[in-house]
Formats: structure tokens, sequence, C-alpha cells
């Protein structure tokens, strides 16, 4: 296999069926994500996004096709699962902070126990996390004592402490208040623009909009249509994807 | 084979052994009421015997008394065998609880046969299976460690506490959310890592209060170690009657022994119930 290099797409993935017993959840989806860039995939639920994220760590196995994160196959049995997650941070939508620590802690634990770094270091990394995702005042705190954004932020920033190639967001704001979505969104939008590749799987259009290279629109396990945001939202050509948008806009 | 339907006193506390069910099985159900009531039908049992008694027997409160330290030495080793059945049975459940959760097919089947089986089978069972299987001494190279009866029934209880331990371990587990599982594996934790660091100290806290409850519900079992012949509180009152040789006695004491063993457990179904509500505000 030829060695990956940085013009080549991050992520690519080419034709990824798989299916749940009788239901097919991916149906042939390909996209690509180049290194610093960020895509958006939207759709209706039960199209198959939240599967296809979990695919690209191999949290998920696929049934046929192929995922290639910086030319590594993920569908492959001799895959070393591990060294493919360090490389790929995932958020969810339910946060899945561990109750038991604290919000530091749960920055800390994977660093520390999986990566087996020196616990000084990643302590000082950890608080610069803190800092960056605005909670340094809650180093301290569980998980239980915050905010549900504040939850997802500790979040994202245990993801980064694994310093990660590319981070997958799954629906982040999907269980939150409306009032909390932006600190989130906010967080979302400076690690796109310090040049971290993202996957994001959201329902929040104007921030599509904003953030994303390339907009995807998945139906039934298929790409419908994609392309640059101005071009997607002005002229979106497929009757479904307008159908979609004129119900979420 | 041993049924319900006996009139024996010694295997009445044999219902006990009804397996704990699902995770948090309902906390051993004593109220302040049982305490009061208890107390008073002591009383009334006392002042009846004390009627029915002869006129020159001495009075019933002072022969309770005057057995009270015999009988405390006979509840001592209560204590310590529910103790030690706790410890060695947790401790071993805690082993087979793992492995009903392991992802190797066989380790699970075989450990959910012996989770099974020891969890369903009646306490006493267990207890005369150990009495006559195991040796009354151990020889480990030069060393002899000597098994007492006493030792023996505990190994005996200890099995069944291992199995319900084992079920309350897969329980807790399982009910932890999935996406533990899932954000600790995306963050490249193996499984073995994320039980330890991330599943079972959250399991905990979930299985002290069964854990408690299944405590108090050994230590009243404890009793059915007098049907095996060793010298706990049961049997001695059994010897004091004997000794005594009055009829009138016979329930005064039986129910003083009733109340030493509430006296102790009252406090840690308490307990439970508290710890329970409090783990169900978080």
């Amino acid at each position: 296999m030829m060695a990956w290099t940085p013009d080549q797409p991050l992520v690519s993935i080419r034709d990824v069926h798989l299916a749940f017993g009788q239901v097919q959840v991916l149906n042939g989806i390909s996209l690509d994500v180049m290194k610093g860039g960020v895509v958006c995939i939207i759709g209706p639920s039960g199209a198959g996004k939240s599967t296809l994220l979990r695919c690209v760590n191999a949290l998920v196995p696929i049934d046929r096709g192929s995922i290639l994160v910086e030319g590594q196959e993920v569908h492959d049995a001799k895959l070393d699962k591990l060294k493919l997650r360090r490389k790929v941070g995932m958020v969810f939508q339910q946060y899945n902070l561990f109750p038991h620590r604290t919000a530091l802690e749960n920055v800390m634990m994977a660093p520390v126990h999986v990566l087996k770094r020196p616990r000084g270091a990643v302590e000082q990394e950890a608080r610069a996390l803190m800092r960056k995702v605005r909670l340094e005042d809650k180093e301290g705190s569980y998980p239980g004592e915050l905010s549900g954004g504040q939850q997802q932020r500790v979040a994202i920033a245990r993801s980064l402490a694994m310093q990660p190639d590319v981070m997958l967001f799954d629906e982040v704001t999907a269980a939150l208040d409306p009032e909390t979505v932006k600190e989130v969104l906010v967080t979302i939008r400076e690690l796109a623009e310090e040049g971290m590749t993202c996957m994001i799987v959201t329902h929040e259009m104007g921030f599509a909009r904003e953030i994303a290279d390339d907009i995807y629109f998945t139906d039934r396990g298929v790409v419908v249509e994609h392309g640059p945001p101005a071009e997607f939202f002005a002229s979106a050509r497929d009757p479904r994807t307008r159908q979609f948008l004129s119900q979420i806009l | 084979m041993i049924t319900d339907a006996t009139d024996l006193p010694v295997l009445k506390p044999f219902r006990l052994s009804c397996p704990l069910r699902g995770e948090a099985g309902p906390a051993i159900p004593l109220t302040a009421t049982h305490a009061v009531v208890l107390v008073f039908a002591l009383l009334l049992a006392v002042s009846i015997a004390q009627a029915a008694a002869a006129p020159a027997a001495p009075p019933i409160l002072a022969t309770l008394i005057k057995w009270t330290p015999l009988l405390a030495q006979g509840f001592a080793l209560n204590i310590a065998m529910s103790f030690i059945a706790m410890g060695i049975g947790t401790a071993l459940g805690f082993a087979l609880g793992l492995a009903l959760i392991s992802l190797r097919r066989p380790v699970r089947g075989v450990a959910w046969f012996l989770t099974e089986f020891f969890r369903n089978a009646p306490w006493l069972v267990l207890l005369f299976y150990c009495m006559l299987l195991l040796p009354f001494e151990l020889r480990i190279g030069d060393a002899i460690i000597p098994l007492p009866g006493w030792m023996k029934s505990t190994l005996g209880l200890s099995l069944a506490v291992m199995a319900n331990v084992a079920e309350l371990v897969r329980g807790a587990v399982n009910s932890i959310p999935f996406g533990q599982w899932e954000a600790a594996e995306a963050l490249a934790f193996t499984r073995m890592q994320t039980l330890r660091m991330v599943i079972l100290p959250q399991c905990i806290k979930r299985m002290t209060p069964p854990w408690m409850n299944l405590y108090a519900i050994l230590t009243v079992g404890t009793p059915l170690a007098s049907v095996v012949g060793v010298s706990e509180a049961m049997t001695l009152t059994g010897d004091i009657l004997a000794a005594e040789n009055r009829s009138e006695l016979l329930v005064p004491m039986y129910l003083y022994l009733l109340l030493w063993f509430f006296v102790y457990c009252y406090p840690i179904a308490r307990f439970t119930v508290r710890l329970e509500r409090r783990f169900q505000v978080r």
C-alpha cells in the first residue's frame, strides 16, 4: 500500500454497506475528508449518519466497502483498532463522561492509561485544554455537577487530550438546551479554525453553513448530494434535499 | 429432600435461601415496628412462662440473663461465620461475575452454570455437602490446616454468597449505560482497562446496598449451621434448654435469640435503605 500523504483525503469512505439484521443502514456511501477540512453530514434521522461515524473509528464493523484513515484500511480484521482510535477522536450526543471522575480526571485518563504518558505533563496539557474550552474553574467538578453544555465541552477536551488527527462529532448539540448550544458550537468552530479535521453530524443548519467546507446530505444510507455550503443551500438539485431543507430552514 | 413444609424450628430460616433476583433485591423487610413487636412478644412470653413455671423455680428473666454470656459466645461465632463467608463469597463472586460477562462463550457458559447452580441450591444442602465432602484437615506440604465444622459450613455458605455476588456483579455491569463502554472504547481503552477504570468503579456504588442486604440475609442464615452440629447460638440455645429441662423456657429462650439477630441486622437493614435512597438521587 502506498504511504499516505497529506494531499490525499485523511478519511476516505468508499461504497460502504452495512446492515443491522434486515435493515440496510448504509447503502454504498462514499465521502472524502481532506486534512484540515470540515465536513458536515446532514439528513433525516435514520439516514445512517451516526452509524457512519462509528464505522470510521471501528466501533461498528462494516459489511462491505472501504474506509481509509490516513491510508490505513479500517475494514480489516488485522487492524489494530486501538492504534486507529488514538488518531480518531469522537464526541457523543450524550457526552458519556465518566461520572465517577472529576472533569480534569476525565480529560487525563486516556493519555495517562492508554498512551502511558507521565502524569505531570498530561496534567499540564489537560489544564490547558480545560482553559481552551473555557472551563478552567470547573476542573474539580464531577460531571453530575455540570450543565449539559459544560459536560459536552469537557467531552471535547477529553477527546482532544489524545491529540487526534480527526474529530468526529455525533449530533453533539442535539441533547442540549438551546442556550447552551452556542457555547459548544463556538468551541467546535475554534477547533476548525485551528485546522482540526472534523466530521460533524448535525442538525444545526446555520452552523453547518458557516463552518463546513463540504456539506453532505444523506438519506437511506446513501449520499444524495454534496457541495460547498453556499452552493448546497442555494441550489440543491435533488427533490429529497429540497424537501428536507424546506422542513428545517 | 428437604421441602419448605416442615415443622422443625431449625429449618425455618430455610426460606431465606430464596435467591436475590435482579440487581437490587428488596431490602430485608425490617422496620422499627418489628422491634417493638419483638420486645413486646418477649416480655409477654416471659410473663406467660413465669405464670406457668413451678413456684420454686428461679424467675424466667433471671434464667435468660444467666445464660446470656454463653449465648453471646455462640452469637460471636455466627458473626465470625458471616464475616468469613461474606469475604470469601465476595472475592469468588467477583471473579465469577466477571466470567459471566466474558466475551468467550465457554467461560461464560461455565460461569453461568456455576452461578445458577449455587444460587438455586438450598443453603442447607450446600452445608451438608461441605460438611460431608471436605476433610477435617488440609495438608499443604508440612503445614496442616485444620478444618473444623464451623469452617466447613462457612465455606458452604460462601458458595451461596459467591453465586449471589456474581449475579450482583453481572447485573451492575449491565446496568451501566452502553455509552460508557462506547466512550471508553473511542478513547482506545482496552476491554480490561474499560472494566477496571470505568465500569467497575461505577458498579461498586450500585452494588453496595444489595450487597449489604445479602450480608443481612446471610447472617440470619448462619443458624442453619446448627443442623450440621456447629456450636453457634442456635445450637447453644438448644443445649441450654436441654440443661434447664423446663418446657416453659422454650418460647422465651428462642424469642430472646431472635432478638439478638434482630438487634444486629436491623441497623444494617436501615443503613441499606438509606444508602439506596441516597444513590437514587444522583
